[in-house]
């Protein structure tokens, strides 16, 4: 019964689904400042989502009936599985297991797949377009924020994260080591969620919406759901590894997560109000300059690091 | 990849404000040929615009375009002036060169707005649209509307500039010249700008005078043609103005060309309201114009605006043809697009600031292929039509349509 | 001058607790200019009948009638502002002054019949 309640309630699917609503929400209203405008009222993305559940759902002719609809609860289940692995009002998660940490990062792709294979079997030339892209860039961004995420679980020695969020929280000096890898996961968890300045797999003005194209009603209201759940899930991944502060009380523990998962949808606010969206192979170039190089030296400084400090 | 995929950006698209449809045949992601097809607007104003007086004409024209509104209904009054035989008042002029130079404004910074948002740089559109409806409010303070200001009248200009709407213009050029600066500081430095917008939709300077580009496109290719320096009208033979030219010859320099622009503008702004001249804003004109024809141009924000008038003696205008500044632009589009990439599609095609519905006049199609032309009578465009939809199932043979005498 | 991504930051940031630019219409307090052209008002006792402005509105918005007898008369102006562009051409056109604007733009309606008005 408590762990139905866990699952469905609190902290699974209906807290997730709320709060990613409210971040929604966040997102649109600290986007819309930033720009000088007024932004979204608290109730539009509840709005949004109702009104998409209301609509005629129209499958393509040329779709494949069956995969076609099934692809958003794929997605949306994903997430929601994954949530259930991260630490929220303390330091341990709902089921904390060692490598959680692992399967998180690839529940966390099956989104991105199902973005491909819903392009793809939309058969729409702009969807086709935009999985293409999809998968191009998951190839360039899922190393650099792998190994982003993974150099912090080196020098803690723990696969999972209710692990490496305790041992950070014990030696709260070493979170400072971790700043590139930090700028890193930020950097390219941009391309995860598929946020400016990588949504080219969207890229409205470009492919229309890209994978999303042919999807409509309650179809496009679930992946709606699912990206806004995603955006949780990442931040909230981002805070229980890099900002690793929490307390025993669980009232104030789950406070102190709203106020850094919030923390982190600022930042990644930010990063997609400065800057436009770059070509996909300006971004397969960057990632594999840039970000990956520096994710590698983090790796090699966190080894080095683990066998000289005092653990 | 054994076949190209063949995309069509258009008749309806989110990155286009009207349609028009870009067939564009790509290789992975490069453009290896592209199609561009007008012609989806046709209004008919030219033959509305002989149907009505001049004065009726006035807000026709004026409604050729929903940004370069101004400069339309100038060259139009121009034309009519020209025919009658009528000079305007100094003063007259120099409000209309405000009038011109405050859309100029409001041009170049809705443009820059739309750059942005076809790269997906959302901010600079809302921060530019922001400044721009600053000179959205001193235009409707000025003319009486937002978008068609309605000041221009056959003989001068219908509303006179009061001394606090000079100092709200003063007020509105300080705040814009400041903004503009921050601009083109941002347009040179941001590098994800950059990466977008250098090297791309490439028209060099023969290129831009082969295909006989203007405005800023071709001024971007360092071809220094600006009307108001080679044929100046309205007051722009006593206010000061230099023709910006850029060297990069892409997206880049025509956004800087722009910028700069805006920067000229309000240096011209200024000019004019220091040395506006007293006097009457209006001259009489007749309401029947005497026979004769006339061709004017004048320099749009978007380039050479040419209108050709003929009158017939009577109250109504005997021809009327439009040829806006996108039509021009047109004729390159083709070879700005090959070569680069889908993602630049849109950026390229706005590049050139278009203005689809300006430019739609009939058109003829002819086979891409054979670049064969048919003309196909109305009575064999119905049967084919029946035959269309017969082949869907749907039998329309049996509507009766009442055939014109005029069409046969 | 020193290139690099994200150059907006600064100029965003600051406009995070700033007073935003838009208002929440209708909630919000709209500004009209005085001069901006609205929905034109008619002065019947000044009119004349001369039907200048019939013949110059370019959108055939306006008619013209006399309901009154030819001595005593009692001018009426149907505008359908459905097709009024807002030019004022009209107010230009009347000798008498009796067509005038108001700024006042809020005209939407839920019904064509509701555009024509009797003035």
């Amino acid at each position: 019964m408590v762990a139905l309640f866990n699952i469905l309630v609190f902290p699974g699917f209906i807290f997730l689904g709320v709060y990613a609503l409210l971040f929604e929400f966040l997102d649109r209203r600290i986007y819309a400042r930033l720009q000088n405008r007024m932004g979204p009222p608290w109730f539009q993305p509840l709005a949004d989502f109702l009104k998409l559940i209301g609509k005629e759902a129209v499958i393509p002719a040329e779709a494949d009936k069956k995969v076609f609809p099934a692809l958003p609860i794929f997605a949306l289940a994903a997430v929601t599985t994954a949530f259930l692995y991260v630490p929220i009002w303390s330091g341990n998660s709902l089921l904390p297991f060692s490598g959680d940490l692992i399967v998180v990062l690839y529940l966390l792709t099956i989104p991105t797949l199902t973005f491909f294979l819903a392009g793809w079997y939309s058969t729409s030339v702009y969807a086709t377009v935009g999985s293409m892209r999809a998968l191009t860039q998951l190839f360039s961004y899922e190393v650099p924020l792998f190994m982003a995420l993974l150099a912090p679980a080196l020098l803690a020695d723990s696969w999972s994260i209710s692990g490496i969020s305790q041992f950070y929280a014990a030696h709260p000096l070493y979170i400072l080591i971790n700043i590139p890898a930090f700028v890193v996961a930020i950097v390219s968890c941009q391309g995860k969620l598929e946020r400016v300045p990588f949504d080219m797999p969207e890229a409205e003005t470009e492919i229309v919406s890209g994978t999303f194209v042919e999807y409509s009603g309650r179809f496009y209201a679930v992946f709606r759901m699912a990206i806004d759940a995603e955006l949780v899930v990442v931040a909230a991944i981002i805070a229980a590894i890099f900002l690793p502060f929490f307390t025993a009380n669980p009232v104030v523990g789950f406070i102190l997560f709203v106020v850094k998962t919030i923390i982190i949808l600022f930042i990644l606010a930010v990063f997609r109000s400065v800057m436009a969206r770059i070509r996909i192979e300006q971004m397969v170039k960057f990632c594999w300059k840039y970000l990956v190089p520096l994710a590698i030296i983090q790796i090699i400084v966190n080894i080095l690091l683990k066998g000289v400090l005092p653990l | 990849m054994a076949k190209n995929l063949v995309i069509p950006i258009g008749p309806q698209h989110p990155s286009l404000k009207e349609p028009a449809c870009f067939t564009i045949t790509l290789e992975g992601e490069k453009v290896v040929n592209a199609v561009v097809g007008t012609g989806y607007n046709h209004r008919g104003l030219e033959k509305a615009c002989e149907a009505r007086t001049f004065i009726q004409d006035l807000y026709i024209i004026e409604r050729v375009c929903g940004i370069c509104s101004h400069i339309h209904s100038t060259t139009f009054c121009q034309a009519v002036e020209e025919l009658a035989g009528v000079e305007i008042t100094r003063r007259a002029a120099y409000i209309r060169t405000i009038m011109a130079e405050l859309e100029r404004l409001h041009s170049h910074l809705l443009w820059l707005g739309i750059a942005g948002h076809e790269v997906g740089f959302d901010t600079l559109l809302m921060y530019s649209w922001r400044d721009r409806e600053l000179v959205l409010d001193v235009l409707a303070a000025l003319g009486g509307n937002r978008v068609n200001y309605g000041i221009n009248t056959i003989g001068g200009v219908r509303r006179d500039v009061t001394p606090e709407l000079i100092e709200q213009i003063r007020k509105v050029a300080d705040i814009v010249e400041e903004r503009n600066k921050y601009y083109i500081q941002l347009a040179l430095s941001e590098t994800t700008l950059a990466a977008r917008l250098g090297g791309i939709g490439k028209l060099s300077h023969d290129d831009a005078i082969k295909f006989g580009a203007v405005g800023p496109v071709s001024r971007a290719a360092e071809v220094p043609d600006d009307i108001r320096v080679t044929d100046p009208y309205a007051a722009y033979d006593e206010v000061p103005v230099t023709a910006i030219t850029d060297n990069h010859a892409d997206v880049f320099g025509r956004t800087v060309v722009r910028v700069l622009e805006i920067m000229e503008s309000v240096k011209m702004i200024r000019f004019c309201l220091d040395n506006l001249p007293e006097g009457d804003i209006v001259t009489k004109v007749p309401r029947k114009i005497p026979e004769g024809e006339v061709l004017i141009r004048t320099e749009a924000p978007r380039g050479e605006d040419a209108h050709y008038v003929r009158s017939n003696g009577t109250d109504k205008p005997d021809r009327v043809r439009v040829r806006a500044a996108s039509e021009a632009n047109w004729h390159g589009m083709k070879h700005m697009l090959e070569g680069d990439y889908l993602a630049d599609v849109p950026i390229i095609i706005a590049a050139i600031d278009p203005c689809y519905s300006c430019t739609d006049r009939a058109i003829i199609l002819d086979n891409h292929d054979t670049g064969e032309q048919s003309v196909t009578d109305w009575r064999s465009l119905r049967e084919y039509s029946i035959n269309w939809y017969k082949v869907r199932g749907i039998d329309t043979s049996k509507i009766k349509i009442a055939y014109s005498p005029l069409i046969f | 001058m020193r290139k690099g991504p994200g150059k907006i930051t600064g100029e965003a940031l600051r406009h995070v607790f700033a007073k935003p630019a838009t208002i929440s219409y209708p909630a919000g307090e709209l500004v009209i200019d005085k001069n901006y052209r609205g929905r034109i008002n008619f002065d019947a006792s000044k009119c004349i009948g001369c039907k200048l402005c019939v013949r110059d509105c370019p959108a055939n918005a306006i008619t013209i009638d006399n309901l009154g007898t030819k001595e005593e008369k009692k001018m009426q102006l149907t505008l359908n502002y459905a097709h009024c562009i807002f030019c004022c051409q009209c107010v230009d056109s009347c000798n008498k002054d009796a067509i005038s604007f108001e700024p006042n733009i809020e005209l939407a309606g839920t019904s064509r019949k509701d555009m024509i008005v009797k003035l």
